[in-house]
């Protein structure tokens, strides 16, 4: 019961784009379409599971002062990875997510999660914790992906099925994620709240 | 002639936050009050153009002779974090008055993805085989960190209005702040076109 929590808390309770708002310049950057919104997610969950299992195999080895830093080595390795994955198995998804790649070094979530879950729990819930956080993080990005791409060039998911006619440019653009991120936090903190 | 221009691009046009997405953070999370956006703005100005300068030397002289490109994104971010550490110390020594009104804003532009984010943008944007290379770089990096302290402080004005507003309990806080700079953006996309794409 216990690890169901760990592993549904990031999900709904602490998700880490419409409650704890964290990691923002992804999340308005990179999600032009439903596709991009999951690619970038995909891959920050990666580093986020595999970050979170090796920070918390090596708490008891890594020295209170100096655990930032090796912190972020340990993400950058794995950051470093994931960026050359993807380059060499999926170069369109990269071109598209271009600088947001290494970027995920400096999201807060990663680094976040490390400090406050990893570096003081056990191996198997980190990782729970890790898959929790970036399923979460994934489902935020690509559901903002999905709003922007069907109001913005009215496909989803790389389909179109409204006619050219009725797209509102400005939701692919910049203002649009801004825009868009807004008023669905705004939903779901509507939602959530006890009436 | 042309560094007038990139200033003005990078001002206005690409401005660093509003249509590059760099640095949403410090953009949403220190912006409440004019006098500390204006603070931050002037760190992030010092610390990116210092860090760019530094992260650009170590790449045309240690990481791309040595064919090492692949480490790229862990040596600028540990660049990064320790410059920050070392700015900090010295400013701690030099000048106590300066250490007062920036030192609260070091440690959180460490994670300041707009550092790391234009470092290595510079790397993608410039031709490395050019002789102008790191001079090219700094000068796009401090036009690039103005752009941000610009955004910042406008940004910071009209929180300050906003307090004064009443919102609907679901969007207080950070949605209408996020509203309010994709209406921001909007209007700094009519800048578009000022400066002829290069």
């Amino acid at each position: 019961m216990k690890k169901l929590k760990i592993l549904t808390n990031g999900i709904l309770k602490e998700n880490p784009t419409f409650v704890l708002v964290l990691g923002m310049c992804p999340t308005l950057g990179v999600t032009t379409s439903a596709f991009n919104g999951l690619g970038m997610g995909v891959a920050t969950m990666f580093v986020l599971i595999l970050s979170n299992m090796l920070i918390s195999l090596l708490k008891n080895f890594i020295p209170d002062r100096v655990r930032i830093p090796a912190f972020i080595v340990v993400i950058a390795t794995f950051v470093s990875i994931v960026d050359l994955l993807i380059k060499g198995f999926v170069p369109s998804l990269g071109d598209s997510l271009g600088l947001f790649i290494p970027l995920i070094v400096v999201n807060c979530i990663v680094l976040g999660r490390a400090e406050a879950f990893a570096s003081k729990n056990g191996v198997f819930d980190s990782i729970l914790d890790g898959i929790g956080m970036g399923v979460g993080f994934t489902l935020s990005l690509t559901l903002i992906g999905a709003v922007r791409e069907i109001l913005g060039s009215g496909a989803i998911f790389g389909h179109a099925f409204l006619p050219a006619s009725t797209n509102i440019l400005v939701f692919v653009l910049a203002p649009g994620a801004f825009i868009v991120l807004g008023l669905l936090m705004a939903l779901i903190r509507h939602i959530q709240q006890p009436k | 002639m042309e560094y007038i221009l990139m200033l003005i691009a990078c001002v206005f046009v690409n401005n660093i936050i509003l249509s590059q997405f760099l640095g949403i953070c410090p953009f949403l999370g220190v912006s409440n009050k004019l006098g500390t956006a204006l603070g931050m703005g002037v760190a992030v100005i010092f610390v990116m153009t210092l860090a760019t300068l530094v992260t650009s030397l170590i790449h045309v002289y240690v990481l791309v002779p040595m064919g090492l490109e692949f480490l790229q994104t862990i040596a600028f971010i540990l660049i990064i974090a320790a410059l920050v550490q070392m700015v900090e110390i010295i400013l701690k020594k030099s000048s106590p008055s300066l250490y007062q009104a920036l030192g609260i804003f070091l440690p959180l532009i460490t994670t300041n993805c707009a550092v790391l984010g234009v470092a290595i943008g510079v790397t993608q944007k410039f031709d490395i085989t050019a002789g102008s290379y790191i001079l090219d770089s700094v000068v796009y990096t401090v036009c690039s960190a103005i752009g941000f302290a610009v955004a910042i402080c406008i940004f910071a004005g009209l929180r300050e209005q906003l307090e004064l507003v009443k919102v609907p309990k679901a969007m207080k806080g950070v949605p209408i702040a996020l509203i309010t700079a994709g209406i921001l953006a909007m209007a700094f996309m009519g800048f578009a076109n000022l400066v002829p794409a290069n």
